[in-house]
Parts: structure tokens; C-alpha cells; sequence
């Protein structure tokens, strides 16, 4: 399962670095999406995996080995929501220099 | 008033939250409304900015006022801790906000949608970067300021915001990506996100641990590199300080300082002397690469021809000293560090501000006639000429106001730049003290001999645009100068000018705060035993 997720975020990874070099702002955004997936796979798997583990923990005296850690999972959830934002934010800025410079190259001019 | 007190570390975050969520529901064609709110709650701030200095520095040795966000007992939860670096950076932010604000009144706060809001975002997430103590934490406050940031820099519209923009937001979001990576590896390998809690646990990892460790913090480094626009990851900086408009480029003029606050912090913090093998991790790296932005700087600075290109490359020049200066890892030439960030930063936002002035002084092609000037000799009639004008008042205190942040960016005396450059090269040539001598390393002979040399090209830069500005401009009637835009330029110079004048008690400050910072272990003990507030106390 280590081997499955660490190929996953190579290959999230890899292409969005490779996207996030192109000449294309469409082609940045998607880049940096795909980035930002692999990173939050990342932090999720800096919990460690476990299969059929809780992260909220009862009350009373529990055994902290049948847990998963907690942590990694809130940090995910805020990333995502970071991320996302910023994304969104990238659309209106990329619509706005589509608008500006009629091109979408990311220089706001065509390369000769 | 005695109430606030215990909750003063939390304020600076909260008042500028509070005050820009209040204008996000004011339409945005009642300005005035908007800048009297923004004014007031930046007062309070300032209020409290200086209420938090004295109250830390009155506090003797490693103390430092922390506060726990929702009583949660500390490891566990997030915590905020002032001590007199982040006190000082907080007050710093606030009077630059203030500058910015009053000098966007006169023209800037009505050429683009929610000015007031944005900037009261952006002093937001700063003052949250200066004053938490979780890396997460730090990291959320990172996007805060970026995403105000982002707005501002877009601020004013036009095509050339909008491509400097998109390439700042894209440079900008795969840094944070970073900061994230290396804040998860760190997660990962002490199992803590604690500022106080991580610096226990470094000495502690095992030695099969410690390369992923190390890696996550040079993960991290890389991501506050970026910010602090360190050379080679500092391109878009130039680009994108010298389209910002005038207002905005002046309040940015702190946030490379951001970068360096979070170096400075989690390097003495995390790597300091009780980390055990970790000892000292990156110093090399951020000397050398502080030493690499100090020429870039200054070649930028002698070839550029555009007075707001001279000012953003002037920023890399001041971040370059700062770096190196830290990777030096002496406290003593810490200290004078830090009287230099305030010093460049105060210049700097004054600077920004006065080009947009001085552009109306400025006929358009007047470094072109500058040059044909040099080249074919001058024309001494015109200039017995111009003996008879009487300089307009404007004018006078325009050359007035360059003079003074020239003198202060360049480093040259009387003025707090040298005091500054002076206490960092004399640190740098006696580590030790006067006490007893150490020769000083090639490593140090050379930054101290670049930092001469910085100033130094740094007043050709900018005597060449004084001189193409004032000298060799041909309008009789220069562009009017309105009161509220010299006065946040004659606020930050002033402050300069008294920080040469206080020189000693300021100097003192940044000295016991620089120590604060390399003697960590009263602050990490006091940090990790923060009291909580029990439940019958909270009702008072």
C-alpha cells in the first residue's frame, strides 16, 4: 500500500511540475491543482497509513494504538480548502490577463 | 484596560480581522467611512503594538507572553508568543499599514475595489506570522497575507499588474506547496508542530531520523527563501514590486522581511546550540545565499533606469544583508541585523512612496537627455539660466525626503543606515567581543567588504536618479504635492531619524532581543508551561 501512494504522488507530482513549466496559463492551473493533490496526499500519508482506524478518539481510557493520528487529517482538510481558494483565486487573475493581453501565454505575449 | 491585558497578544490579530470584516459589508463607494474605520482600528493597533513592546521588554531575559488560542494546553493546541522580536516586527507592520493607508487617501484607495479591506488582511496575516508559535499556524497566517497580497498587487488594474500578478500568485502557490511538504515532513518525523515543542524534540530524533528532518527544513527554508526573495528564487520580485502601485509596493516592503522572520526564528529556535547534531543546519547556505542576493541586488540596482526597479532591487539588496548577517549566527551581529531591517524597511516604504512624487516632478525622457547631456557636454547658457528660479516648496521637500532615505538606504552617516552597517561590521570583525580577539573567517571579510560595497553602488543608483530627477528636470511647474501624501513619507523618515537620534535604547532592544533568540531555553520552557485559564478565573 506504501509503494501504491508514494507512486501515486510521484506521478501527481511529476506532471504537475512538467504542466506547471508550460507556456499555457490553462496549463499552469491544472498543474498546480495536480500539485496540490500530491501534496495533500503527502501529508495525510506523514500520519502513517492504517486500514480500519479511527482518528476520533472516545472518551474514558483508550488504547492509542487503535487510533490513526488525527493530526495530518485536520491539516489536510485545511490545505484543501487553502488550495481550492487560491486556485479560484488563479482562474480570475488567468481570465483577467486572457482579457487583458488576448493571449494566453503566460508572458501575455506569443513567443516568435 | 486592565481586562485587555493578558489578551494583548492576540489583539494585533484580532482588531485588523475585526475592522476589515466590518468593511467588507460597507459598500465600497463610502470611502470616507471605510478610511475612518481603517484609521481607527489601526490606531488601536498601534495601540497595542506599543503597549505589547514595553510590556515585553519589561520582562527580564528569555520571558516572553504567551497565550494559548482556545485554552488548550499547549503542545496540543495553537499558541501565540510575543517576545521583543515579534513585539517590534507587529509595531513595524502597524505604522507601515498607517503610512500606506494615509497615503492611499489622496488618490489610490478609490482605483480599484476593497483597498481598505485588503490592507487590513494583509497587516492581519503579518502580525499572525510574527506572533504564532505552531508551523501550521504560520503557514495558514502565510496565506492570509498572500491572499490579500494577491488583490493588492492587483491592485489599480491594468495588463502589466495583471501578467507581474499572475506570475507572483503561480511563484507564490508552489511556495506554499513547499511550505507545506516540509512542514508535513517535519510533522512526520517529531510527531509535533510547536515552535518550543519541535526545538525539545530535535536534539531527540534518532540518527536514522535525521536526514528526513533536515530535509523537511530545507524544504521549509527554500519556501521562506522564495518569500524573502533570496537570489536564484527571487526573480519575481523586481517584476512585481515595481508595478505594485505606489501604496501597496510601500506596506510589501515588509513582506520579504516575513521570510526572514520565519528563518531567523526557526533556525535559532529549531538549530540553535542544543540541537544536538543538528546544530547550526543551513547557516552556510544562508550566508552564501545572502552574499549571492547582495550582487544580484546590486547589479539590478546599477542597471536599472526605472526609479521603481531601483527601489524593489534596493529591497534584495537590504535582504541579502539580513541573510547573510544571520547565517553569520552570531547574536551580537544579529542584533545589528535586526536595527537594519527596521531601518531599510522605514527607507524603503518611503522610497516607494516618494518615486511615485518625484514622477511628477520628472519630465518623461529626462535619463535620456541626462545622458545626451554627459555625451555632448553641457549647455552652460541654460544652465546660468535656471540660477534665478526659486525652488516651489514641493520641491524642496521632496529632494529633501529623497536626500534622507537615500543617505538611510545607502548606509552613510549621519543617519541610522550607518549606525546599523556599523554594528554589523563591527560584529563581524570582533565576534567575540572587545574583550578578547578571534581573527575574523574569509567568510566575514567578505560579507562585511559587500556590505560596503552595497552602499556604496547604492548611492551612485540613487544619486544618478536624484540628479536626473531634481537636476536636470525642465518643467517650471512641477505636479502638485498633497499634504497627506508627504506625511506618511515625513511619518516613516522621521521614525529613522529617531532611531539615530535614540540610537542606544533602540540598539539595546535589538540587542537583548537577538540574545533572546540565541538563548532559547527559558522561552521554550516558559512557552510549553503556559497557564491556562481555569473556568472560575475567566468570569472577572
Amino acid at each position: 500500500m506504501e509503494l501504491i501512494l508514494a507512486i501515486g504522488i510521484a506521478v501527481l507530482c511529476s506532471c504537475g511540475i512538467y504542466l506547471m513549466l508550460r507556456p499555457r496559463t490553462f496549463q499552469v492551473i491544472i498543474g498546480l491543482s495536480l500539485l496540490s493533490y500530491a501534496v495533500n496526499l503527502f501529508i495525510f500519508s506523514m500520519g502513517r497509513l492504517r486500514v480500519d482506524a479511527v482518528p476520533v478518539i472516545d472518551s474514558g481510557t483508550v488504547d492509542a494504538s487503535q487510533y490513526t493520528d488525527p493530526v495530518p487529517q485536520a491539516l489536510v482538510l485545511t490545505a484543501i480548502v487553502i488550495g481550492f481558494a487560491m486556485t479560484a483565486l488563479f482562474l480570475v487573475i488567468m481570465l483577467a490577463a486572457r482579457g487583458l493581453t488576448g493571449t494566453d501565454h503566460v508572458d501575455g505575449r506569443e513567443q516568435r | 484596560m486592565d481586562a485587555l491585558l493578558p489578551h494583548l497578544p492576540v489583539l494585533p490579530i484580532l482588531v485588523p480581522l475585526i475592522t476589515g470584516a466590518i468593511m467588507v459589508l460597507i459598500d465600497d463607494r463610502q470611502r470616507t467611512a471605510k478610511a475612518i474605520i481603517g484609521f481607527v482600528g489601526l490606531l488601536v493597533l498601534l495601540g497595542a503594538a506599543i503597549a505589547m513592546v514595553v510590556t515585553v521588554n519589561q520582562l527580564d531575559g528569555a520571558a516572553t507572553a504567551s497565550y494559548p488560542i482556545g485554552n488548550w494546553p499547549v503542545p496540543f493546541g495553537i499558541v501565540l508568543v510575543a517576545d521583543r522580536l515579534s513585539a517590534m516586527m507587529v509595531l513595524i507592520a502597524t505604522i507601515l499599514g498607517i503610512s500606506t493607508l494615509v497615503y492611499s487617501l489622496a488618490r489610490w484607495h478609490a482605483s480599484g475595489p476593497s483597498f481598505h479591506s485588503l490592507v487590513q488582511f494583509l497587516i492581519m496575516g503579518l502580525n499572525g506570522a510574527f506572533l504564532t508559535g505552531d508551523i501550521f499556524n504560520l503557514f495558514v497566517f502565510f496565506e492570509v497575507m498572500l491572499a490579500a497580497s494577491y488583490g493588492l498587487a492587483l491592485h489599480g488594474g491594468g495588463s502589466a499588474r495583471v501578467k507581474a500578478g499572475l506570475h507572483y500568485v503561480a511563484i507564490n502557490l508552489a511556495a506554499s506547496f513547499l511550505f507545506l511538504i516540509g512542514a508535513a515532513l517535519i510533522y512526520g518525523v517529531t510527531g509535533t508542530l510547536n515552535m518550543a515543542d519541535l526545538a525539545l524534540k530535535v536534539a531527540m530524533v534518532s540518527q536514522a531520523d535525521r536526514g528526513l528532518l533536515e530535509m523537511g527544513a530545507a524544504v521549509l527554508a527554500v519556501a521562506f527563501l522564495i518569500k524573502a526573495g533570496a537570489w536564484p528564487l527571487g526573480f519575481w520580485l523586481p517584476a512585481t514590486y515595481s508595478v505594485a502601485a505606489p501604496p501597496v509596493a510601500a506596506i510589501f516592503a515588509i513582506m520579504t522581511k516575513v521570510g526572514i522572520y520565519a528563518l531567523l526564528r526557526l533556525s535559532t529556535l529549531a538549530f540553535g546550540a542544543e540541537a544536538g547534531p543538528s546544530a547550526g543546519f543551513g547557516q552556510m547556505v544562508l550566508l552564501i545565499g545572502g552574499m549571492a542576493t547582495i550582487v544580484f541586488g546590486v547589479v539590478g540596482l546599477l542597471a536599472s533606469r526605472m526609479p521603481a526597479r531601483t527601489a524593489s532591487y534596493s529591497v534584495l539588496v537590504s535582504a541579502g544583508t539580513l541573510m547573510g548577517s544571520i547565517g553569520i549566527g552570531n547574536a551580537t551581529t544579529t542584533g545589528g541585523a535586526l536595527y537594519y531591517l527596521v531601518v531599510s524597511t522605514l527607507a524603503v516604504s518611503a522610497f516607494f512612496m516618494l518615486i511615485e512624487l518625484m514622477d511628477r516632478v520628472r519630465i518623461e525622457g529626462a535619463n535620456v537627455l541626462a545622458l545626451t547631456m554627459e555625451a555632448f557636454g553641457d549647455d552652460e547658457e541654460e544652465a546660468e539660466e535656471e540660477v534665478g528660479l526659486s525652488i516651489p516648496g514641493a520641491l524642496a521637500l521632496l529632494s529633501i525626503s529623497f536626500c534622507v532615505s537615500a543617505l538611510l538606504l545607502a548606509g552613510f552617516p549621519p543617519l541610522a543606515g550607518f549606525l546599523a552597517k556599523f554594528a554589523i561590521i563591527s560584529s563581524l570583525l570582533n565576534p567575540a567581543g572587545f574583550t578578547e580577539t578571534i581573527a575574523p573567517t574569509p567568510w566575514t571579510w567578505t560579507l562585511a567588504g559587500l556590505m560596503v560595497f552595497s552602499g556604496f553602488a547604492t548611492l551612485i543608483a540613487l544619486m544618478r536618479e536624484g540628479i536626473n530627477t531634481f537636476w536636470a528636470t525642465l518643467s517650471d511647474t512641477p505636479g502638485p504635492v498633497r499634504v497627506l501624501e508627504m506625511l506618511p513619507v515625513a511619518l516613516l523618515l522621521s521614525i529613522a531619524i529617531g532611531m539615530t537620534i535614540m540610537a542606544e535604547p533602540v540598539m539595546s532592544y535589538m540587542q537583548a532581543a537577538a540574545h533572546q533568540l540565541y538563548l532559547p531555553g527559558g522561552a521554550i520552557a516558559q512557552v510549553m508551561d503556559t497557564p491556562l485559564v481555569v473556568s472560575g478565573e475567566a468570569s472577572h
